[in-house]
């Protein structure tokens, strides 16, 4: 999924004693529900949907500088409801969280931001787009041009980016299922952005360039209360691109889901067990084991690949802690990616 | 062998329960009198901490605006610009402190609340809860909103989310002040680029709350520093009296062969875990002595400062090692000293009664070349000495110089006596106590140590008491302070106040740094409120009147001192040169302050209009006008203050200043007359030999106690009488050198006869008990035990 489905809630201790990773598999009275079919009416779905619990405009991008180095760059903004009895100003329900990183494959450079929703400190709005969190802020005439920023306390970016492709709707039309329970998610993606600009980094600035994807996500109880982590990734290879994850149950079984996408944005959906993902080797990560080479395969697309982190330390040491990074990718196919990893204690 | 040497040892305990109990009692006590302050201290500076933690104050650098107030605009605007700021809204409501706080920004997180991690969820504080101690909720009025009890919270203090603080205070979009989180990111657009009239202030060493109460903290840190001097000597004596007491066994076991070196081994590891024993029950009572203070302390406090210390007391682990450190250290001091006398001292000589006194007593010389040099070092650097270290050396100086010096002096005033005495007996009497005082020198100084402290501490805080009620006379001269929001209601206020007061001050302050001093300028009005209540320390003729013309500014102590500013000198306040004409006192600030007169004050600065008024007004009509603009405007209680309320609350408070520090009168008497007492006993049984011939002589057995008594009561009347300079040389030290040192302004000294003759009817009375035992003893005395001495020559 991307589900990354992170946090937030998460912003508490209360995650301990909640069902799933991060309290994602908590049962939401009140809260909207996705359903079949999946109906978008854009602009209007890039802005916030407040009657769901969980939302995030999440996006990463692989990115190579003139002498050929390769970066990872992060840029998300949460939206969290604590319930559906709305208040006004500090009272709001709404809460936000941002996360910026850049990776190099030495570095792994991490920032976080909170905010209160209801006092104008971060928030999405459409006509025209812009998502911000204090002075993060990814806006534009439209969702198709955008510029984004960001800045921690030893790195900061400035990036241009432009749409070269259609959105990608995930699932059945954008309607993603994320569990055998039924579980699910709304779920599109802007992956063909052409994206180019600044990082500052603590050896200066660097001019870099390449692709981003943008992941749009809303719902109220995303995981079943068994699912304890998922492994997503976003391949870009020579002949098209592909979105998988991989739902860990807590009886050692997965829940797999993915999307095949074609140069000129066709996409096609696998069911659970079409992907596979398996670890190849692990990296001890902030004490813990994180598999950060992985094989991936999609049979069906002959798709059978290593997948290996650009910077095994690329931990998101946040109020939720997880694992969000660049691949390279070698094998059958050739590319670049991102792989997020969550739930790993 | 070994075994046999430690049962001999411990055998003379078992045959003299009495004496084990004395030296057990003397040690605790001891400690309890250490730990006990101690733990009052340990108690408030903890509470502090937690104060100025919860309410970030000194740790963050902190932006404010010039009058109190920051729109919430502002604040998204600056975290748009990539300000890591944190909103904070206070206020008081019902005479607690209410301070908002938005947790996903404070650079402290949630543990303002008080709530370790996993205690809360964020919902919580949304409902609106509001975080407190018990004591805290308890006296707090019925509020809308759930309150949770958190032991952890800053006492006297309510943390809430910063919306239902707006909403409890009335404070609609607006913010008091903006903590800056310690990381910021490296893009960031300045501060006046943002917005032009905010204040960033880098964050302080100390706290503020820190600062205004450590002068109190100072004093008590004092008396807990002389409480450990009175301890030590007590433990001294009781450890040396232990030896004493054994003399027999130990010559009995040397003299059957037992190995020097290994007694001495035995002797140390016996005492060493008599003084932890005794150490911990110390411990216990000195927490027990602070539970009964801590309430007083707690409200003196918070009536000063406006600052609590939590009611509830904790067994904290530093008590613990403090106090067992005093019990074990002073163990070891005066083992040490006995312990190298027995390795020295000749083996029959050790069986000689009164050897050790005596061996003190050949060291008087010694001593009191010691003691001359130590008074005329603490002397010295009373004169020239500089800081707070000189200040404190000087006050331990003072101190040890003036207990070595006691027997000394005692031992000729005796003899001055001796050389008066008219009749046989009197003359016996003379010759008989200067005779006893090496045994009881040790005892004595513990009893002067105890009384100069008294002295000391009593004329310190009855000083501090005038003159913080001066203080409140010249700070709090109006009947009634009103706070407006905003600078409409400001002007609205005045207009609608003037009609109802006699006369309304206007108070405003500008910051600005003066001679390179942070510092507020203050512009009152010209009335008689400010001359007739705001004495000066020094002043120009007619400084007043020339202040009002605008033709100089007054400036507090604290400025004066450390700019090193004196009358006549000239000061830049906003680019324009003002002579000095008056320095008043202005205790407890912790930085500069210069008053000008109004109408200079606009001309130097037209940007700032009062929000604070100061009413002079028939004290009655308080409650009426309260009422009224609560109607009018709409004011919550936390911008009305009455007064008389505070001025009030503050006195009383101060009185039970006074039932903390009799108490611990009492507690150091006591700990001084249980030492007389135990070397009363010691020298009671040795003292026969030298009494018996007396008796034989033809003084009654009731007479001889009648003379014990009388020597008691001299001895104390004696020592009190050096007692009281040294108290009032200690209290000079405490309050013009070492406050000036610490906080940069002196406590003016007064002197209070009654107090001090009250103490020294409870320093005789304390050795009167002490040696009414003794005497009674000796009234008693078997006659058969009066012949024994020349039948039995020892």
């Amino acid at each position: 999924m991307n589900a990354r489905l992170l946090l937030l809630l998460l912003l508490w201790p209360f995650a301990a004693s909640a069902q799933g990773f991060a309290g994602l598999g908590t049962a939401t009275e009140g809260f909207g529900t996705p359903e079949r079919p999946a109906v978008f009416d854009f602009p209007r779905d890039h802005g916030p949907h407040d009657d769901y619990r969980i939302e995030w405009w999440y996006l990463t991008a692989n990115l190579t500088a003139e002498d050929g180095t390769a970066y990872g760059l992060q840029w998300t903004l949460f939206r969290s409801a604590l319930s559906t009895e709305g208040g006004e100003g500090w009272a709001s329900p709404q809460f936000w969280m941002g996360h910026a990183a850049v990776t190099t494959p030495t570095d792994h450079y991490v920032a976080e931001r909170l905010a209160r929703g209801g006092i104008g400190q971060a928030g999405v709005t459409v006509g025209p787009f812009e998502a911000w969190i204090d002075d993060w802020q990814l806006v534009g005439s439209s969702f198709d041009t955008l510029n984004m920023t960001a800045s921690g306390p030893d790195f900061a970016y400035d990036m241009d980016l432009s749409a070269q492709g259609p959105l990608i709707f995930h699932g059945e039309n954008g309607y993603s299922v994320k569990s055998a329970d039924g579980q699910a998610s709304y779920y599109y993606s802007q992956p063909f952005y052409r994206i180019e600009g600044t990082l500052n980094l603590p050896d200066g600035d660097v001019q870099v360039s390449g692709n981003a994807w943008l992941d749009r996500e809303w719902s109220s109880q995303p995981l079943s209360e068994d699912q304890t982590g998922w492994d997503w990734f976003s391949l870009s290879l020579d002949d098209g691109k592909l979105m998988g994850f991989r739902l860990r149950q807590d009886d050692g079984s997965y829940y797999t889901s993915a999307t095949w996408i074609t140069p000129d944005g066709e996409t096609t959906a696998y069911p659970d067990g079409a992907f596979q993902a398996d670890p190849v080797s692990y990296s001890d990560v902030d004490g813990r084991q994180v598999p950060t080479q992985w094989n991936v395969r999609l049979d069906t697309c002959g798709v059978d690949v290593d997948v290996y982190a650009l910077n095994p330390q690329a931990w998101m040491a946040t109020s939720v802690p997880y694992w969000e990074g660049p691949i390279i990718i070698e094998g059958s196919h050739r590319g670049v990616g991102y792989l997020e990893m969550t739930g790993y204690e | 062998m070994t075994q046999a040497g430690l049962q001999a040892l411990l055998s003379h305990w078992l045959r003299n329960p009495m004496q084990l109990f004395t030296m057990i009692v003397g040690l605790s006590l001891a400690t309890a009198l250490w730990s006990g302050v101690q733990a009052v201290n340990a108690e408030a500076r903890a509470s502090y901490d937690a104060a100025a933690q919860a309410l970030g104050e000194g740790r963050f650098a902190q932006i404010t605006s010039a009058n109190g107030a920051i729109a919430q605009v502002d604040y998204n605007r600056l975290r748009r610009a990539g300000w890591l700021v944190s909103p904070v809204v206070e206020g008081r409501l019902d005479g607690v402190r209410l301070i908002g706080l938005d947790p996903l920004t404070s650079p402290s997180g949630m543990s303002p609340m008080g709530v370790r991690e996993g205690g809360l969820s964020i919902d919580v504080l949304l409902g609106g809860a509001l975080f407190a101690t018990q004591d805290t909720c308890g006296q707090w009025g019925t509020k809308d909103v759930a309150r949770v009890v958190t032991p952890d919270a800053a006492p006297g203090v309510v943390i809430t989310d910063v919306g239902t603080a707006q909403r409890l205070l009335g404070l609609e979009n607006v913010l008091s002040r903006l903590l800056v989180s310690p990381t910021q990111p490296i893009k960031q657009t300045p501060l006046n680029e943002v917005i032009s009239d905010l204040t960033l202030r880098a964050p302080q060493d100390g706290s503020d709350v820190g600062r205004l109460t450590d002068s109190f903290h100072l004093n008590l840190t004092a008396f807990g520093l002389l409480s450990f001097a009175v301890g030590i000597f007590i433990v001294h004596g009781a450890i040396g009296l232990a030896f004493e007491q054994r003399r027999p066994v130990i010559r009995t076991l040397r003299a059957l062969g037992f190995p020097l070196r290994r007694l001495i081994v035995l002797i140390a590891i016996e005492l060493l875990v008599l003084s932890l024993i005794a150490g911990a029950i110390g411990v216990g009572l000195g927490y027990l002595v602070a539970a009964a203070l801590l309430p007083d302390v707690a409200a003196t406090i918070s009536g000063l400062y406006g600052e609590t210390v939590s009611g509830t007391l904790q067994l904290r682990p530093e008590w613990w090692l403090s106090g067992l450190m005093v019990a074990v250290g002073g163990t070891c001091m005066a083992a040490a000293a006995s312990l190298f006398q027995l390795a020295r001292m000749p083996l029959l000589a050790s069986a000689r009664p009164r050897a050790w006194a005596m061996q003190a007593g050949k060291g008087r010389l010694y001593q009191a070349g010691l003691a001359v040099a130590l008074l005329i070092l603490a002397a010295l650097l009373g004169a020239f000495g500089s800081g707070l270290t000189a200040g404190f050396g000087m006050l331990a100086a003072l101190l040890i110089g003036a207990a070595l010096a006691l027997p000394v002096v005692l031992d000729r005033v005796l003899a001055f006596g001796a050389s008066q005495a008219k009749s046989v007996i009197a003359e016996w009497f003379w010759a008989d106590t200067r005779q006893q005082l090496p045994g009881l020198s040790l005892a004595l100084m513990a009893l002067l140590l105890a009384m100069a402290a008294n002295v000391g501490v009593s004329t310190m805080v009855s000083s501090f008491r005038l003159t913080f009620t001066g203080f409140l006379d010249q700070r709090l001269a109006s009947e009634f302070y009103v706070y407006a929001d905003d600078a409409n209601q400001a002007a609205a206020l005045q207009t609608y106040l003037t009609a109802r007061v006699d006369k309304v001050l206007p108070i405003q302050s500008a910051d600005q740094n003066v001679r390179g001093l942070p510092s507020e300028i203050y512009g009152p009005t010209a009335h008689a409120t400010y001359r007739e209540n705001w004495l000066f320390l020094q002043a120009a003729p007619d400084a007043w009147a020339r202040i009002e013309a605008g033709e100089g500014a007054a400036i507090n102590e604290q400025l004066a001192r450390r700019a090193d500013v004196a009358i006549g000198d000239e000061i830049i306040l906003a680019g324009n040169a003002f002579p000095v004409l008056g320095i008043y006192g202005d205790y407890g600030n912790p930085i500069g302050q210069v008053i000008v007169t109004e109408t200079t004050f606009k001309d130097l600065f037209p940007e700032i209009s009062p929000l604070r008024f100061g009413l002079r007004m028939n004290a009655a009509e308080v409650p009426a006008l309260t009422e009224e603009l609560r109607e009018d405007f709409g004011l919550a209680a936390a911008n009305m203050v009455n007064q008389t309320g505070i001025k009030a609350f503050s006195l009383s408070v101060f009185d039970r200043t006074f039932t903390v520090t009799g108490a611990l009168n009492v507690l150091t008497l006591a700990v001084a007359g249980f030492a007389i007492l135990m070397s009363l006993l010691t020298l009671a049984t040795m003292r026969l030999p030298q009494l018996a011939p007396v008796w034989a002589q033809g003084l009654t057995r009731a007479k001889l106690g009648r003379i014990e008594l009388i020597r008691a009561v001299l001895l104390a009347l004696l020592t009190t009488a050096l007692a009281l300079p040294l108290g009032l040389a200690l209290a000079w030290t405490l309050l013009a050198v070492v406050n000036v040192e610490a906080f940069g302004w002196r406590l003016p000294m007064f002197l209070f006869p009654m107090d001090y003759a009250r103490l020294a009817i409870f320093a005789v009375g304390a050795a009167v008990l002490a040696a009414l035992w003794p005497a009674r003893k000796l009234a008693r005395t078997r006659p058969a035990d009066l012949l024994k001495v020349f039948s039995n020559e020892r």
